[in-house]
C-alpha cells in the first residue's frame, strides 16, 4: 500500500537568515527514514511517465522501489546505469519541468520528490560505499572531448566504459566546466563534482587542463596529427551577453560569468586567503531572471551586500529560473524588481557605477517564445542607487572553435549545428552537444546530448 | 600538469625574466599573444604577454615587473621550480606582415613585450626603429637584444642618467620631424604612455597599434572583465585583442577600469596568502 501523504517530505535546509551569510549547502538532504517514507509515495506506475521526462532515461520507478526496501546501494547502481552524475543531477536538475512534471501523484497533489531521492541515494553511496572502479578492456580507439562540463564528462564516461581511450581537454585549470565556475558551492558542493571527475580518471579518462582547443591545439590537429578517431565538442556557452547600454564599462559592472567565476572557481569568497578578489558593494542589481541570475544574487547577499535586487523585465510567472531557486532567493532576502528593465548606468568621476536607470514594463501580446512580450511604459523611468551590477541575461557559445575549424557549420547565434539524435556535425568525425549546440540550457540536457553522441560515436567507430 | 621554470634572470631590481617549459604553447606562439598563469592553488589567474618563445626547446619566456601580489610572489619562485598552470597562447597575433618601416615603442616593462614584435619585423625584412623609455639608467632592460633586431635603437631615460633625457614621445617626435616616414607605430607600455604616443601619431596620421593588458580571468572570452571601448564599441581584449587601433581606444575608460581592484590588490599584498618557503606539493 503506497504512502498517500499529499505533499513531498520537505527537504531539510539551513535557516534562510543563517545560510545567506555562508557558502555551505542550502539543503542538507533526506535522512534514511525520510527517503524511505518518500519512496513509498511512488505508485510504481506500469507506464513510467516520469521516465519520459528524463533526458537520460533514469529508471525512476525501479530505483525508488529499491529505496522503499532500504536497498540504497542497489538504487544507486540502478541510477548509474544511465546517469553518470546522480549527485549533480539530484541537486541541479529542473525536476519540476522534467520527471516530476509527469508524475501521476503530481496531478492532484505533489509529485514524488524524485530529485530529492536521487540526491539522497547518490550522497548515501558517496558516504558509505567505496567505489570499485573497473578499468575496461581497451578497444584501441581514441576519442578527444573538448570541454569538461556535464556533456563532455558524460561522453567521456560512456565511451571509457566501452574501452575507448578518452582525453578531455579543458581550457580552465580545473575540470568540471559550469559545475565548477558557474554553480555556487551552496547549491552544488565542489567536492561532489571533483569526486565524479576522479572516478572518471580512475576509469582511465585522461583530463588535460590548461589546453584551449582553437588556440593551444586545433580540432584538425586532434584528428590528423594526434590520431584521435573522433572529436566531441562540448565547450558550452561561455561568451557573456551584455545589453549594450550606456555605462556598461563602468567599474562595478560585471558579467555573471566573471562574478561567479571569481567566487566559485577562484574562491574569491575566501579572499584574501585566496588571491582573487571579488568586489561587492552595498546595493547590488542583478539583471536577468534565470538560474544564473539567482546564483549571482544569492552569492552577492552572502558576500555582505545589504540590498540585492533581481531586475527582470517580465513578471514572476515568466521567471525562467527554477521555482525552487526563486523561492530560496526570496527567503534569503533577495528583492525582486519585476517588470523593470535597465536603460543606462550612471557613474561617478572615478568611473564607478553609482546608479542605474530602469524603465517599468507591462506585458503585451505573446512573442515567438510564447511568453507575453514586455513593453516599456512611457515616462516610467526611475533611478536606483546601486554600486554593483551583475549582467545575467544569457551566454552564447565561445567563437574560438568555430573560427579555427574549417567545415564546421554554425547557425546565426554561433551555435554548432549538430544532429539532435546523434550529435553529428557537418565535419567528418566531429560531434557536438550541450550548450555549444543549444545555447545556454540545463546540465541534464547537456548530459542527454552527451549520451546520445557517445552512442553515435561508438556506432561510427565500431562499424 | 605543472610547468617548470627552466631559467630565471633578474633584469633590473623590479623586472625579471622567466623561461617556462610549455611545448604546446611554444609551438603556436606568435608576437602579440599572451599566456595566463597561476602560481598555485591559491593563486590568481594573471595574464602575461609572451616575450619570447623557442619552438625547438619548447619554452615560452615571460618578463615580469613586480607590481602586486602575484608578481611579488612570482619573484620568489626559483629557477627549477614549477608553476601550477600556464595556458595559451591567447589573443590574436599582431599583424606584422607587409610592413616596410616601423617604429616600435616600449615603455618600461613594455619593452619586453615590444621585443618579439621587433624581432619578427626584423626577420620579415622590415626597417625597424626601436624607441624605449625608462625612469633611469639602472632600469634599462634588453638593450643588446633590441640592438640585434633593429636598424636603429634609441634608449631614453626620464632623468637623463643614460645621457639621453626625455620621454619616448619626445624621441618619436624627433624622428618623425627629421623626416623618418613610418608605415606604422607599435606602442607598448603603460596606458598613459600609449595614450600620448597615440596623440602624437594622430597628428602625423601614422597608424598606431597598441597592446592592452586589462584585468581578466580566463583569457578566452568568457568573463568579459577585459572590456575595452574601441571606436565606441565594447571589445574583449583577450579575444578581439590585445592589440587595437590606438587612435580609437577610449583611454580614460581604460585607465579607470584598470583601478577596479586596486584596493583589493593592496589588501592582498598586506594580508594575503604567504608563499614564502612553500612549494606546490604542500597545497
Amino acid at each position: 500500500m503506497p504512502n498517500m501523504r499529499a505533499d513531498k517530505n520537505p527537504m531539510p535546509e539551513q535557516c534562510p537568515n543563517v545560510r545567506n551569510k555562508n557558502f555551505l549547502e542550502v539543503t542538507t538532504g533526506y535522512t534514511e527514514e525520510m527517503a524511505i517514507d518518500e519512496a513509498k509515495r511512488c505508485l510504481n506506475c506500469k507506464t513510467r511517465p516520469c521516465m519520459q521526462g528524463c533526458p537520460v532515461s533514469v529508471k525512476i520507478p525501479e530505483f525508488i522501489a529499491y529505496i522503499a526496501e532500504g536497498e540504497f546501494e542497489k538504487a544507486y547502481q540502478k541510477i548509474k546505469e544511465t546517469n553518470a552524475l546522480p549527485a549533480v543531477c539530484g541537486r541541479v536538475c529542473p525536476q519540476e519541468k522534467q520527471c516530476e512534471s509527469k508524475c501521476v501523484r503530481g496531478i492532484k497533489q505533489e509529485s514524488v520528490g524524485i530529485g530529492r531521492l536521487e540526491r539522497f541515494v547518490a550522497d548515501w553511496h558517496m558516504k558509505n560505499v567505496e567505489d570499485k572502479i573497473e578499468v575496461p578492456e581497451p578497444n584501441g580507439k581514441k576519442v578527444a572531448v573538448v570541454g569538461s562540463g556535464p556533456s563532455g564528462l558524460t561522453v567521456a564516461g560512456d565511451l571509457a566504459k566501452r574501452g575507448y581511450k578518452v582525453t578531455v581537454f579543458e581550457a580552465f585549470h580545473t575540470a568540471g566546466g559550469v559545475l565548477m565556475y558557474g554553480i555556487p558551492e551552496f547549491r552544488l558542493p565542489k567536492d561532489i563534482v571533483q569526486k565524479e571527475i576522479s572516478n572518471l580518471k580512475a576509469m582511465g579518462v585522461d583530463i588535460q587542463t590548461d589546453v584551449i582547443i582553437g588556440k593551444t591545439i586545433m580540432v584538425d590537429e586532434l584528428l590528423d596529427e594526434m590520431g584521435y578517431d573522433a572529436v566531441y565538442i562540448g565547450s558550452g556557452a561561455g561568451l557573456p551577453s551584455f545589453m549594450g547600454l550606456e555605462g556598461e564599462s563602468l567599474n562595478g559592472v560585471y558579467s555573471a560569468n566573471e562574478f561567479l567565476t571569481r567566487i566559485n572557481l577562484m574562491k574569491g569568497y575566501k579572499f584574501p586567503e585566496y588571491d582573487t578578489p571579488v568586489y561587492v558593494g552595498k546595493n547590488v542589481a542583478v539583471l536577468g531572471g534565470g538560474n544564473v541570475a539567482m546564483d549571482a544574487a544569492r552569492s552577492a547577499k552572502r558576500l555582505g551586500a545589504e540590498n540585492v535586487y533581481i531586475v527582470y523585465r517580465r513578471g514572476k510567472e515568466e521567471l525562467p529560473a527554477r521555482a525552487e531557486e526563486v523561492h530560496h532567493a526570496e527567503e534569503e532576502g533577495i528583492i525582486f524588481k519585476l517588470l523593470q528593465n535597465p536603460t543606462k548606468f550612471i557613474g561617478n568621476e572615478d568611473g564607478w557605477v553609482t546608479q542605474m536607470e530602469v524603465i517599468h514594463m507591462e506585458l503585451g501580446e505573446p512573442d515567438a517564445s510564447g511568453r507575453r512580450r514586455p513593453v516599456p511604459v512611457e515616462g516610467s523611468e526611475e533611478v536606483l542607487d546601486i554600486d554593483t551590477v551583475v549582467v545575467a541575461i544569457g551566454q552564447t557559445p565561445n567563437p574560438l572553435i568555430r573560427k579555427t575549424t574549417e567545415g564546421l557549420d554554425t547557425n546565426s547565434h554561433g551555435c554548432i549545428i549538430a544532429d539532435e539524435a546523434t550529435g553529428k556535425t557537418s565535419k567528418e568525425h566531429v560531434y557536438a552537444g550541450g550548450d555549444v549546440v543549444t545555447g545556454a540550457a540545463t546540465v541534464i540536457l547537456a548530459m542527454g546530448a552527451g549520451k546520445a553522441a557517445a552512442e553515435a560515436i561508438d556506432k561510427e567507430l565500431n562499424a | 600538469m605543472a610547468y617548470k621554470i627552466v631559467k630565471k634572470k633578474v633584469l633590473n631590481p623590479q623586472i625579471f625574466l622567466m623561461e617556462v617549459e610549455a611545448p604546446l604553447i611554444a609551438k603556436k606562439a606568435e608576437p602579440g599573444q599572451f599566456i595566463i598563469l597561476r602560481i598555485d592553488e591559491y593563486g590568481e589567474r594573471v595574464p602575461f604577454t609572451i616575450a619570447d618563445f623557442d619552438r625547438e626547446k619548447g619554452t615560452v619566456t615571460i618578463i615580469v615587473q613586480i607590481v602586486g601580489k602575484t608578481t611579488r610572489d612570482l619573484a620568489e619562485v626559483a629557477e627549477g621550480a614549477e608553476l601550477l598552470d600556464f595556458a595559451g597562447p591567447l589573443g590574436m597575433p599582431t599583424p606584422l606582415e607587409g610592413l616596410k618601416k616601423v617604429a616600435v615603442i616600449g615603455g618600461g616593462l613594455g619593452t619586453a613585450i615590444a621585443y618579439p614584435q621587433a624581432k619578427k619585423l626584423h626577420s620579415l625584412g622590415a626597417d625597424v626603429t626601436v624607441i624605449t623609455g625608462f625612469r633611469n639608467k639602472d632600469l634599462i632592460i634588453l638593450e643588446d637584444e633590441l640592438k640585434a633586431v633593429s636598424n636603429k635603437l634609441i634608449v631614453a631615460t626620464d632623468d637623463g642618467s643614460n645621457g639621453n633625457q626625455g620621454f619616448v614621445t619626445d624621441m618619436l617626435k624627433k624622428e618623425i620631424e627629421s623626416g623618418e616616414k613610418y608605415d606604422e607605430v607599435i606602442a607598448i607600455g603603460p596606458l598613459v604612455m600609449m595614450k600620448f604616443v597615440c596623440k602624437l601619431t594622430e597628428q602625423y596620421n601614422i597608424p598606431t597599434t597598441v597592446s592592452m593588458n586589462p584585468v581578466m580571468i580566463d583569457g578566452t572570452g568568457m568573463c568579459g572583465g577585459c572590456r575595452v571601448t574601441v571606436d565606441g564599441e565594447t571589445k574583449f581584449a583577450c579575444v578581439d585583442g590585445p592589440d587595437f587601433d590606438g587612435h580609437k581606444v577610449d583611454w580614460d575608460s581604460a585607465m579607470k577600469r584598470g583601478r577596479m581592484f586596486a584596493d583589493y590588490e593592496k589588501r592582498s599584498c598586506e594580508e594575503g596568502h604567504c608563499r614564502i618557503g612553500r612549494t606546490n606539493k604542500e597545497d
